[in-house]
């Protein structure tokens, strides 16, 4: 139709990079998540105003990363992502000597227009390196690759950690060994490192941990431990998940989130929310929406364009399911508290825009359909 | 770069994608199966226990106080009350410069430094949003200066409260107690909810008696609260049912008169009307104000009535044990015709004191040169000590305190106050347990003549000449008339608690003693014959003198070189009219000296004040008129069926 205009050869291009049944799911997410929003933030609705501009963003950042995928040489990303990731661990290395202290952690770097968190983007970074270098190797990988590829993911992860900010580190650890994962390994090696995981688990939390961490950790397994500490938090997500009971109290009607029981209601407990105003009921639609993205997600990385693609799309798809995992694990109790807030939900720019970009490569990345 | 070693095969590596990515599928569904376990576990299965923890924090009940129920005498007029007073209070969170403001107030209400102080220190433990009471009982003067600064006074605010008290002041103040505040003591024994909202329980008196009564049933404001504890809304709200009015057997008129004319002595006077045991008046001297302990007295001045050596703490009325003197011989007489060991007729010669057969020790009478031949009116109206010596002596000790139990010696009366003294009737068996020693023969004499061991209270005494007077009926004494409840308006009057007669083998013992005891006010030798001239009515009466301690065998007793807190105690009772008796009444002035010089003078008085008419009956305000008449008019027809007498 609009074959002799540049313009409209560009949006077909454009469209023909974007997947419309994910991008409805991912819409839909985000609607449930700005209405939530407005629930959570009683007087401060200014935050819904913030998260629309996010969101807009987001979205945007979403198209970019569609646009670079489309209309770039393919090897463009491929040679992009070693760039990318020396930047990357510059830019960590920086946050260690200038970065801004918060809440007793160096997470943040004030580049004059913004604040922003640059382990943040390591979770785009580290699977995109992670695929670069098993782009050219023969699959399944040698040891020695895996070697190389394990050390890629553990540098950043240490910067990452030693911030500290194991919530992030964990994403970023957890992006980098599914896109091993993906190589094709062996199940031996996988077997063989999640007993050694399990066995260096009790050596992390007594020697590699810092106190408040360990509390975390205790008050997991007894929330009343430290009833008004961060005991209180945990209990409060728990009052808050089980009074919403199978139906929930109704949107704008949660007692423990309106009258303000529920702390960071609006951020990484806004699951809570959910369980308290739309019941059981609405967790598993909304569960389920999740499930179907990551589905989605995992078919378009199944669909890439090569093996970078696979790699790289796979990485995301678990990422977004680990990012959900960890979060709604948390909330539940069955996971220390760690910030990882919920993906596309919770309120905050920096992991929407870094989730929504690699949503963008996701779909760009998939093979061409014959006809174009 | 390392060389290829060799051909990268594309359909293979899509295949093995393919087979990760469905394990990783299955896996991610698993995993989020996990967590809805976990949300079910929660959501529905302890879906109850998070919505009550839910409501707890959110839901917060503010407890309303019932207002107290007030006592009023048996005519209706106000003994114990409740009166508005007004608090200024203070809510934190709304006032900006606390400081300032607080200084202002200061110089306004002309609070010291260290109250103020105090108060900063409560606005800082204190939740920010409740309000603090910065001062009590402002003036009417204080009411109007803030109430016309107040618009600069945000966040501060008038308060109603009410406040317990006692209108007659020091009057009846044994009887009716006080009440305090609550203190660690009570919270154990009340009911932590009824009592939320309440700060103050009775302490004593009849506030302790019928505190239950009297407070009434809490209500409370349901609200809902934020996470910081700031009001809301209002969910719920249930008003309290105020405490019941309890209307006394008192007659506060009569009580006044007591207490006027006990007010130079220590010592006790307890009224009470035989017939069904309501105590008319009961006064023990020195007295305190209950007023002063209503909103906590102070360490001095609760330091000086604890330590003075009159102890006008404690209520001799009903507290206070002494040798009963010789107010009992006409118990004792009846004691002595009931086991057989006297009759009317027999005779015991008096000739100034009685000694046991083969022992010299001389048992003393009062009169030295003694009284030769008497009978047993006789005895009781000359008070003659050696017929009742040598009456005990041959009843034994078991005999005579068995007899003399009868008359409620020994055994609290079960009136309605705490801490009731039961006195004591001593027996072979007490002795021994007390003293490891033998009861002598010697010991029932002394007790023949109410002293020894022998000690009861006032209220006993009174309870026991009343029993005479009604020739063996038995009624419990008790100060509650009726209550009040603030719904039906009507007094629901209490049931008089009687016990089972005291039924002698014959009848006329009864009039043989009453005979005596008339005489002892009437008859021409009576003891107490001066304060039974000119009565408007007849009555009968005993005096009695009771022995601080032993005097030795050869000295005599000399007030004038005694301390005065050896002197002997004076005691009087009597019931009148003698026929049909209305009031009976034991008087006892500490160490007065004798009974017919002090006690029975003041009770004639007494009694004067309840039977002959005065037309100035002291009424209150507060009680409403129908009722306030019905009561004068029962009063008066009393009043005119004596005057028949």
């Amino acid at each position: 139709m609009y074959d002799n205009q540049p313009f409209g050869d560009f949006l077909r291009r454009l469209f023909s990079g974007v997947d419309l049944t994910m991008l409805i799911a991912l819409a839909t997410l985000l609607g449930v998540g700005i209405i939530t929003l407005y629930s959570a933030s009683n007087d401060k609705l200014w935050r819904v105003d913030n998260q629309i501009i996010h969101i807009s963003l987001s979205v945007a950042g979403l198209f970019l990363a569609v646009i670079v995928t489309q209309f770039f040489p393919s090897t463009f990303l491929q040679r992009a992502s070693i760039w990318f990731y020396i930047l990357g661990l510059v830019v960590l290395l920086l946050v260690i000597f200038v970065g801004e202290e918060s809440k007793g952690a160096k997470r943040w770097l004030n580049i004059g227009v913004a604040r922003i968190q640059p382990s943040e983007f390591m979770k785009i970074i580290v699977p995109l390196m992670v695929a670069r270098y098993f782009a050219d190797k023969t699959l399944p990988p040698r040891f020695i690759d895996l070697v190389w590829a394990l050390l890629i993911v553990i540098v950043p992860v240490l910067l990452i950690a030693s911030q500290p900010d194991l919530g992030t580190a964990l994403l970023v650890a957890s992006a980098g060994l599914f896109g091993i994962f993906f190589t094709g390994i062996s199940w031996k090696w996988i077997i063989g490192s999640i007993v050694s995981l399990m066995v260096a688990a009790p050596l992390l939390f007594f020697y590699g941990m810092h106190d408040y961490q360990r509390q975390r950790v205790m008050t997991l397994f007894d929330p009343t431990l430290d009833r008004y500490g961060s005991g209180y938090h945990i209990l409060q997500s728990f009052i808050s998940l089980g009074s919403g009971g199978m139906n929930g109290k109704g949107w704008m009607h949660g007692d423990q989130v309106r009258l303000g029981f529920l702390p960071e209601r609006h951020t990484d407990f806004i699951f809570a929310v959910i369980g308290e105003e739309y019941g059981l009921t609405g967790v598993v639609m909304i569960l389920l929406l999740y499930l179907f993205i990551i589905y989605r997600g995992l078919y378009l990385a199944a669909c890439g364009r090569d093996t970078f693609a696979r790699i790289l799309g796979g990485c995301f798809a678990l990422t977004f399911f680990v990012y959900l995992f960890v979060n709604t694990g948390m909330v539940s109790g069955i996971l220390p508290v760690v910030g990882v807030p919920m993906p596309l939900v919770s309120y905050g720019g920096t992991s929407l825009l870094s989730l929504m970009i690699t949503f963008g490569l996701m779909m760009g990345l998939r093979k061409k359909a014959r006809k174009y | 770069m390392a060389i290829r070693s060799s051909i990268k095969d594309e359909n293979k590596e899509v295949a093995i994608f393919r087979t990760r990515a469905l394990i990783a599928a299955v896996f991610v569904t698993l995993m989020l199966f996990g967590i809805l376990t976990r949300l079910f576990f929660l959501q529905v299965v302890q879906y109850e226990h998070y919505t009550q923890l839910s409501r707890k924090n959110y839901q917060r009940r503010i407890p309303i106080p019932p207002v107290r129920g007030e006592i009023f005498d048996r005519n209706g007029v106000l003994l114990a009350g409740n009166r508005i007073e007004y608090v200024l209070e203070v809510t934190r969170d709304e006032v900006k410069d606390i400081d300032d403001k607080l200084s202002k107030v200061q110089a306004m209400m002309s609070m010291s430094d260290g109250e103020i102080k105090k108060i900063k220190h409560k606005l800082r433990i204190n939740n920010r949003f409740q309000p603090i009471i910065i001062k009590r009982k402002l003036t009417k003067t204080q009411i109007a200066i803030f109430s016309s600064n107040r618009p600069r006074f945000h966040g501060f605010d008038l308060h109603l409260q009410m406040e317990r008290y006692y209108p007659y002041r020091t009057i009846a103040g044994h009887v009716l107690g006080y009440v305090g505040r609550i203190d660690k003591k009570d919270l154990k024994k009340i009911d932590n909810k009824e009592y939320k909202g309440t700060s103050h329980i009775g302490k004593s008196g009849l506030e302790k008696t019928y505190e239950k009564l009297l407070h009434g049933k809490s209500g409370y404001r349901l609200v809902e609260v934020d996470h910081r504890g700031r009001h809301k809304k209002l969910l719920e709200e249930k008003s309290p049912t105020a405490g019941q009015d309890l209307y006394l057997t008192l007659d506060i008129n009569l009580q006044t008169k007591a207490e006027e004319l006990l007010s130079e002595y220590n010592g006790a006077a307890v009224a009470i009307n035989p017939a069904n045991g309501e105590v008319l008046a009961m006064a023990s001297m020195p007295v305190y104000d209950p007023n002063q302990f209503v909103n906590g007295i102070s360490h001095r001045n609760y330091s000086a009535l604890r330590d003075n050596p009159d102890r006008p703490l404690y209520s001799r009325a009903f507290q206070g044990s002494y040798p009963p003197g010789s107010t009992i011989k006409p118990m004792v007489g009846i004691a002595g015709l009931e086991s057989g060991v006297t009759n009317r007729s027999r005779s015991v010669y008096g000739r100034g004191f009685f000694s046991i057969p083969g022992n010299k020790h001389r048992y003393r009478c009062w009169k030295k040169t003694g009284h030769g031949h008497v009978s047993l009116d006789r005895a009781i109206y000359q008070s003659c000590d050696v017929y009742f010596y040598d009456l005990a002596y041959r009843m034994g000790i078991k005999r005579f305190s068995t007899e003399l139990k009868k008359f409620g010696f020994g055994q609290k009366t079960g009136i309605d106050l705490p801490h009731e003294r039961a006195g004591l009737m001593p027996t072979a068996e007490w002795k021994n347990k007390r003293f490891n020693t033998a009861w002598y023969p010697g010991d029932t004499v002394n007790i023949g003549i109410g002293q020894g061991f022998w000690h009861s209270t006032p209220l006993q005494l009174a309870q026991a000449v009343g029993i005479v007077a009604m020739k063996g009926k038995r009624a419990v004494p008790h100060l509650l008339r009726g209550v009040r409840s603030a719904k039906d308006k009507r007094i629901k009057f209490i049931d008089v608690q009687i016990k089972p007669p005291l039924v002698l083998k014959s009848n006329s013992y009864w009039d043989e003693v009453i005979r005596g005891m008339v005489h002892v006010v009437h008859g021409p030798y009576g003891t107490a014959r001066k304060s039974g001239e000119g009565s408007a009515y007849k009555f009968a009466g005993k005096t009695g003198t009771a022995q601080v301690f032993g005097i030795p065998q050869n000295k005599s007793y000399n007030a004038s070189k005694l301390k005065k807190k050896l002197h002997d105690h004076s005691l009087f009772v009597s019931f009148a009219p003698w026929k049909n008796p209305q009031i009976a009444l034991a008087v006892i002035a500490e160490n007065a000296g004798g009974g017919s010089k002090v006690a029975a003078p003041l009770a004639r008085k007494i009694l004067d004040a309840y039977l002959v008419p005065e037309e100035n009956i002291e009424t209150n305000d507060d009680v409403d008129k129908k009722e306030k008449n019905n009561y004068k008019q029962r009063g008066r027809s009393r009043l005119r069926k004596v005057r028949r007498v």
